[in-house]
């Protein structure tokens, strides 16, 4: 069968360019724009050329914050990745009110605003009046968020683990959802282990939803601002400024919207140049899969 | 209307390029319609990925430059499309 190429049908994605055009890439370009000025007010600027984007990459402070947001952002998809596909294996595999039960569980963190987040485990997280905080300290670990930056620390990837785990995990269970019985019969006539049946049953089969959960948990944890704003504020001192935060700091807090606008760039490319290595690499082996599937069929 | 862009002639010549290397693009895979094929990088890759790559890669060759030397801008921006022409023709 010929298949039929009909280029007219670019036109009906016209609207949507449109649409992307006005909330997108106008907004960027005029970024752009800003990051080769010295700008102070709507009708005063100055052309600098490059030499917001030698400052910004020469300052240490947003060095500083720049490894923090990498160990962050890895951190918790070394936890939420591998937490998420454990909790999706161990949901209820027949449709019920147990599998409705755990679902409904399992969304409700993604239901609450991030600021709300932030505050609960502001309260929770408490030495005085919090469970956490006072749990903690009742154990007898001297746990203080507001002091110590390791507790901080620990904090904000508690929190970020409580509050985006469930996406993974519900990811991870349509994705399990979908694999056929056949699958699983052949396994258990082959006698096959658990982990036979994961590693070489559900894991493959995993890797579209996975590719997903990846990249949206790294662009989002990436550019996480509110929660740990409302949490610790940044503190203490600059233990968990992350990069938005920095960004907003320098952008609204002192005004320097032409290093602001260098900034922000870089920080797109950077965001850019990660998402693409993780899409790629993870639909790379997959294509080989496929291909190494065929020539052995 | 576009005041509050702030356009100036560089970024207005960079945005031009930028437009025109994407119309090429279109005419030619229109006449010349382009197959995936493996060259250095270790991916299959079409035309326009060579060209996302190779854009990509000259935005870090340039920032590099900026970051960790003090040589022109234009040191940053030949090498770039020494990498870009590499990337496009074998990559």
């Amino acid at each position: 069968m010929n298949k039929v190429q009909n280029n007219k049908a670019w036109w009906l994605i016209l609207p949507m360019f449109a649409l992307v055009a006005f909330s997108a890439i106008i907004p960027l370009m005029t970024v752009v724009n800003y990051s080769v000025q010295d700008i102070f007010d709507q009708n005063t600027a100055y052309f600098v050329g490059v030499e917001w984007y030698q400052e910004v990459l020469r300052n240490e402070r947003l060095h500083d914050s720049l490894l923090r947001q990498f160990i962050f952002s890895f951190s918790i998809l070394a936890i939420e990745i591998p937490l998420g596909i454990l909790v999706a294996l161990m949901m209820p595999k027949t449709a019920g009110w147990k599998t409705s039960l755990t679902l409904i569980l399992l969304a409700l963190p993604l239901l609450i605003p991030w600021n709300v987040v932030g505050t609960i485990w502001q309260v929770f997280a408490r030495g005085d009046i919090g469970l956490f905080g006072w749990a903690m300290n009742a154990l007898g670990f001297e746990y203080n968020y507001t002091a110590n930056a390791i507790d901080a620390w620990l904090t904000v990837v508690l929190m970020d683990v409580w509050h985006w785990t469930p996406l993974v995990a519900l990811l991870c269970y349509s994705g399990l959802r979908a694999i056929p019985d056949a699958y699983y019969q052949a396994a258990k006539i082959d006698r096959a282990s658990r982990w036979a049946v994961f590693r070489y049953i559900q894991f493959p089969r995993l890797k579209a939803v996975l590719i997903i959960a990846v990249l949206l948990r790294f662009m989002d944890s990436f550019m996480i601002y509110t929660e740990p704003f409302v949490l610790t504020g940044g503190g203490p001192g600059n233990a968990t400024t992350f990069l938005s935060q920095t960004l907003t700091q320098m952008a609204i807090g002192q005004f320097d919207l032409g290093p602001a606008a260098a900034f922000s760039l870089i920080y797109f490319l950077i965001v850019l140049l990660v998402s693409w290595l993780f899409f790629t690499s993870l639909s790379l082996t997959d294509k080989d899969q496929l291909k190494q599937g065929s020539a052995s069929s | 209307m576009l005041n509050w862009m702030a356009w100036t002639l560089p970024t207005a010549i960079f945005f031009a390029a930028i437009a025109g290397i994407l119309l090429t693009m279109t005419i030619l895979e229109v006449y010349r319609p382009c197959r995936e094929r493996k060259g250095f990088l270790p991916l299959t890759t079409t035309r326009g990925d060579r060209l996302f790559i190779s854009l990509l890669t000259s935005a870090f060759i340039h920032l590099t430059m900026l970051g960790a030397t003090d040589l022109s801008i234009w040191v940053a921006f030949a090498i770039s499309i020494v990498a870009m022409t590499i990337i496009l023709r074998w990559g």
